[in-house]
């Protein structure tokens, strides 16, 4: 079981940004060397685009494994990680970073939560991921205020009518799960079908049918209206026949795409969007902070989960310097203590 | 069209085109032929039709080129717009039907890079 923290403090020694394959294998590194870790994630879950994007698809390169599944990777990681107790902040994203005197850092969250730790670890992949947003007026005015990208908790739904747009599979699932919850259902797609999850679109068709949910295919959302909060929203079909209908709330699932985001403003070297590193330790130009995986770049940078590996125990062995204040690591074969834990 | 090589263009904002020749036995989907003459292309999922950052339209030539896979649509489906020339650019396979082809990069309206 993941240890997902609601704790509004956290202390560690590592604090790892993204928890992706080489986020959470770099638990493990930092955890032969006795040192604790606290992973943040944009996303839900972990496993970053390994879970969210490809979880189903094979991957042939990882040593000893002729095939894994992506998922089965991550959860082979999550088991093994295990013993060394990572706790978790996950659907929140780093918002700041600030220097403390005594050289440690504290970091804050999108939900204002805070983490003190010696050590930041950025294994941040392609960057947070982030909802799609379509290009309507005034989006961004409303948004917290009845416009959410990201389903977290489907309670806040119940008894609200509801305006949802996009034709993959998170707009279908969602569709059949509000359905139940919602007062109303409005599913807003700007095709004339849906190709995702045959199974969940029968279904949908099926809502449509019985008058459960409002299908509106080849429409789209064009405005939004509100007063202070949003309340009503503007679909358009094809022959821009235009209908407003009230709502409380308008759930846009055009999935996600990566950004950078706030690392950008941490003073680190880039270099197209990739945080240049030293590859004797994978750490940046600020001592403390290390990049390792997708995110960082260096002359011969492969991007590799089996090469986010090899920098996340080079990272871990550099970064107990700092930890331990000075010590040098003792070098340990995992064959010759036995199973790890703290 | 000199034999084992084919022109394709890409067009910017402002309707400028520029010219990549690439060898028909180069065996590179556009995705990486693109991202290989630096166009700010994420292709974050690396060519599977998963993400969407290597979204383009075609302007010319579509008619002559395959069309897009079940995938590739199903992708595109959940995207907030699209043309009805889109395409993602990792699933073009390059190919001599492919020469004279004029695409527009799209991938940045979706969010997909330009931080």
């Amino acid at each position: 079981m993941l240890n997902i923290t609601e704790k509004e403090t956290i202390h560690t020694d590592i604090c790892i940004i993204g928890a992706g394959p080489v986020g959470l294998f770099a638990v493990f590194e930092a955890g032969l060397l006795k040192m604790r870790c606290h992973l943040i994630d944009t996303l839900p879950q972990i496993g970053g685009q390994l879970s969210e994007i490809y979880p189903k698809k094979p991957i042939y390169d990882i040593p000893g494994y002729p095939a894994v599944l992506a998922q089965e990777l991550v959860d082979n990681l999550a088991r093994q990680i295990e013993p060394f107790e990572p706790s978790f902040t996950l659907g929140e994203r780093v918002e700041s970073l600030e220097r403390l005197e005594d050289a440690s850092f504290r970091l804050q969250t999108s939900e204002g939560k805070e983490v003190f730790c010696k050590v930041v670890v950025i294994a941040g992949g392609l960057g947070c991921f982030e909802p799609r947003k379509p290009v309507i007026d005034g989006l961004e005015t409303y948004e917290g205020k009845g416009i959410n990208y990201i389903i977290k908790n489907p309670e806040q739904y119940r008894g609200k009518r509801l305006v949802l747009a996009g034709g993959g599979d998170s707009a279908l699932d969602w569709t059949l799960y509000l359905a139940e919850l919602a007062e109303e259902v409005t599913l807003v797609h700007r095709g004339s079908a849906f190709r995702g999850a045959p199974d969940s679109a029968s279904k949908v068709m099926a809502l449509a049918d019985q008058k459960k949910i409002n299908l509106k295919l080849n429409a789209n959302v064009t405005a939004i209206l509100g007063n202070g909060r949003l309340n009503a929203c503007t679909i358009e079909d094809k022959a821009k026949n235009t209908e407003t209908i009230a709502v409380d709330y308008f759930i846009p699932l055009f999935g996600l795409s990566p950004k950078l985001g706030p690392i950008a403003d941490w003073n680190l070297n880039l270099d197209k969007n990739a945080v240049a590193v030293n590859t004797e330790d994978y750490s940046t130009n600020i001592s403390g902070i290390y990049a390792i995986g997708d995110i960082n770049t260096y002359p011969g940078k492969l991007k590799l989960i089996l090469c986010g590996f090899h920098e996340a125990a080079l990272m871990s062995h550099s970064a107990y310097r700092i930890v331990s204040g000075g010590k040098k690591p003792s070098f340990k074969y995992t064959t010759v203590n036995g199973a790890p834990s703290f | 069209m000199e034999e084992g090589l084919i022109t394709i263009y890409v067009e910017d904002a402002s309707g400028a085109r520029q010219s990549i020749e690439i060898p028909t036995d180069i065996q590179l989907s556009l995705m990486e032929v693109l991202k290989a003459s630096e166009y700010p292309i994420q292709a974050t999922c690396g060519g599977m039709a998963l993400c969407a950052t290597c979204h383009v339209e075609v302007l010319e030539g579509n008619e002559k080129y395959k069309e897009a896979t079940e995938p590739e649509l199903e992708m595109l489906d959940t995207l907030p717009e699209v043309m009805l020339t889109s395409r993602l650019a990792c699933q073009m396979a390059v190919q001599e039907d492919m020469d004279g082809l004029v695409v527009r990069i799209l991938a940045s309206e979706d969010g997909g890079y330009g931080y």
